[in-house]
């Protein structure tokens, strides 16, 4: 490629970048700056203070939500991700299998209809079936919806892997299950870890499912939020989206590397 | 010959959907044969090998490993070994790992493991590099872990898939020497699916030329280049000439024919049953030119040639047929004949072939 192709070479590429990332991140940086106001009124700076933070570690109910919310997401994560593995591997390995354009589709799905549908039907199929369990209500429902975002990674991965790994184990005298576990589950690490996070997230930012569903005991962190904020724009709510912040970007970060070390493995 | 039948392959036919990949192919291969399965891209060479490894199963058919039938065993119950055209080395581990994998599954104990692999390692001349990954190495150096990976567990029968076609010409003839050698060595019977005519002719006890999903001929190297049985086999090992030719009269083996030349010759045929028109296969290095010419002697005139180091190729018209001749380059420059120059050409019979249609 020649250097005038070069996209930063092109006129405003500087501004134009700069713009785009304050755009972007602008209201972030404000959240933060502001989580650390001494005041109470959120958009008067007074003075530093770490009080809310202080404030906002002792808060029951919130740290119960972010509990709640954390147990449905490991959970979900889990079972979607245990779905979308097994789904792939048929689907990637039997792309001729009766019924299997059906099946793809049918997994993807959730990813199509609006969410306010499928809570809407979950929630009248669970009264249905009598479910009354708050926790066990979000993690089928969680589960259900995290599936496709699991699934597409791994498949992807899946996809672009030749098969000659998983012939090669079964040529040297492994079973089935055993290349599945020592070769090609190894191989597909790095698209069932993104699978797996990308789950995570949509789970912990559920909200519309979760808020339709939640009960007195079972609020998650998204749900209790929204009801912070419609009592009163405490700057609590900044200390506590700064820490969400720093807890996403400490989970991204881990993400990246291990996937990159995935990556310098292979050939 | 007494030696065992390591596989039988007996009618197998394999279709995917409405195409027929390959029609009733029956063989035997014998214990620690050098077998090779040569023919054209998209013949079926890799099917047949496929359901001898166990990742195909024939639509009709069956195939025997040392006796035993093994037509729907999985993979991981016949004692066969492949080596893939990928090499398929496992990335994510060491190459020792890569050859203690089958031991491990066939329940080796550890230092039995340790001493084979050692042993592979050491066969392969790559003992330094046990610790690397795949990625860390050369074609050729992948080429002979994945070799020493499937020597590992003593497989009765080792397949190859065009194992050579990823290298350079240089390390190509190097690996085929080295092929042949470990062969000898393990006394493992290998199938070796080529498309090289080279590599076969080369390497094999015997070659089993494939074509349109058929065993166009079996035999050794020799009854493969100067024996072929039909066109088709005559066409795809090396180089011929092929002249439409008239059967005058045939005799057993051989058969009376007129050339489009006007010289009449008798040569030995295959699939000619009587008068009529036929095929003859002249191999051009089997014209003489000039000095060497002997036998029917015609005249004609060079209308190109080609310099190829050992050899030149000349083209030359005669009356009635254009001829490819070669000529060894073996002293010097005064045997080599320009363009538009007159020679004359020598065509022995016994080192021409007549083919049925
Ligand atoms: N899974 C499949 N589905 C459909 N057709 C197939 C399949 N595998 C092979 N074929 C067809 O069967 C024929 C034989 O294929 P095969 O791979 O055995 O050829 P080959 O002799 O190994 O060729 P090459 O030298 O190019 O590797 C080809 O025409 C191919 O298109
Ligand atoms: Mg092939």
């Amino acid at each position: 490629m020649k250097k005038s192709h070069d996209i930063r070479r092109y006129p405003g590429f500087g501004t134009v970048t700069v713009l785009f990332f304050l755009w972007l991140y602008a209201p972030i940086a404000v959240v933060i700056w502001l989580s650390f106001n001494e005041n109470r009124i959120v958009s008067v700076w007074t003075g530093f203070s770490l009080k809310w933070y202080r404030a906002a570690l002792d808060n029951g109910p919130l740290l119960d939500a972010v509990r709640t919310s954390l147990i449905v997401a490991v959970v979900a994560t889990a079972i979607a991700t245990t779905v979308a593995l097994m789904a792939a591997m048929v689907l990637s390995r039997n792309p001729t299998m009766r019924g299997a354009k059906l099946s793809e589709t049918v997994v993807n799905l959730p990813l199509l209809l609006p969410e306010i549908v499928l809570a809407v039907a979950t929630l009248i199929l669970f009264s249905q079936l009598g479910l009354a369990d708050g926790m066990t209500r979000l993690i089928v429902a969680h589960s259900t919806f995290c599936t496709p975002f699991a699934f597409l990674p791994i498949r992807a991965r899946l996809q672009g892997m030749s098969t000659d790994y998983e012939e090669a184990a079964q040529d040297l005298y492994a079973k089935p299950l055993t290349a599945f576990r020592r070769v090609t589950l190894p191989l597909i690490l790095p698209g069932v870890f993104s699978g797996a996070m990308l789950s995570f997230v949509i789970s912990m930012d559920d909200f519309i499912t979760s808020n339709m569903l939640a009960t007195g005991g079972t609020t998650t962190l998204p749900v209790y939020f929204f009801s912070l904020i419609k009592k009163s724009a405490s700057p609590e709510l900044n200390a506590i989206s700064t820490l969400l912040i720093v807890l996403s970007l400490v989970l991204a970060s881990a993400a990246l590397v291990l996937s990159m070390r995935a990556m310098r493995r292979d050939p | 010959m007494t030696r065992g039948k390591a596989v039988e392959v007996f009618k197998v036919s394999k279709s995917f959907g409405d195409y027929q990949a390959l029609k009733e192919v029956s063989f035997t291969i014998h214990e620690n044969e050098f077998f090779t399965l040569l023919g054209p891209s998209g013949c079926g060479k890799t099917t047949l090998l496929r359901m001898i490894a166990g990742f195909d199963i024939p639509s009709t058919g069956s195939i025997s490993l040392f006796g035993t039938e093994i037509g729907t065993l999985p993979p991981h119950k016949r004692r066969v070994n492949t080596v893939f055209q990928s090499y398929a080395l496992f990335p994510h581990m060491t190459l020792e790992q890569n050859i203690a994998f089958g031991l491990e599954n066939l329940g080796w104990d550890k230092a039995r493991r340790k001493a084979r692999v050692a042993e592979m390692l050491e066969l392969v001349h790559m003992t330094p590099f046990a610790k690397r990954k795949p990625a860390q190495l050369s074609g050729g150096q992948r080429q002979r872990i994945a070799l020493a990976r499937a020597l590992a567990p003593e497989p009765q029968v080792l397949l190859l898939d065009e194992p050579l076609s990823a290298l350079d010409l240089k390390l190509r003839q190097a690996m085929r020497d080295e092929l042949r050698t470990l062969q000898r060595q393990t006394g493992i019977t290998f199938i070796f699916v080529t498309h090289d005519q080279d590599e076969a002719l080369d390497m094999s006890d015997r070659i089993c030329v494939l074509g349109e999903g058929r065993i166009q001929q079996l035999g050794t190297p020799s009854e493969i280049y100067e024996e072929p049985e039909n066109r088709f086999v005559a066409d795809f090992i090396g180089a011929t000439n092929f002249l439409d030719v008239e059967v005058l009269s045939v005799d057993g083996p051989r058969a009376r024919v007129r050339t489009p030349m006007g010289i009449e010759i008798e040569a030995a045929q295959k699939g000619v049953s009587g008068p009529g028109k036929a095929t003859l296969s002249l191999r051009p290095e089997k014209i003489g030119i000039e000095d060497q010419a002997a036998g029917e002697i015609i005249a004609g005139t060079v209308t190109a040639r080609n310099y190829m180091g050992g050899f030149t190729h000349y083209t030359v018209e005669t009356r009635g047929a254009v001829l490819r001749v070669s000529r060894r380059n073996a002293l010097s420059q005064a045997e080599s004949y320009a363009i538009g120059q007159q020679v004359r050409l020598g065509i022995v019979a016994g080192s021409a072939r007549v083919l049925g249609q």
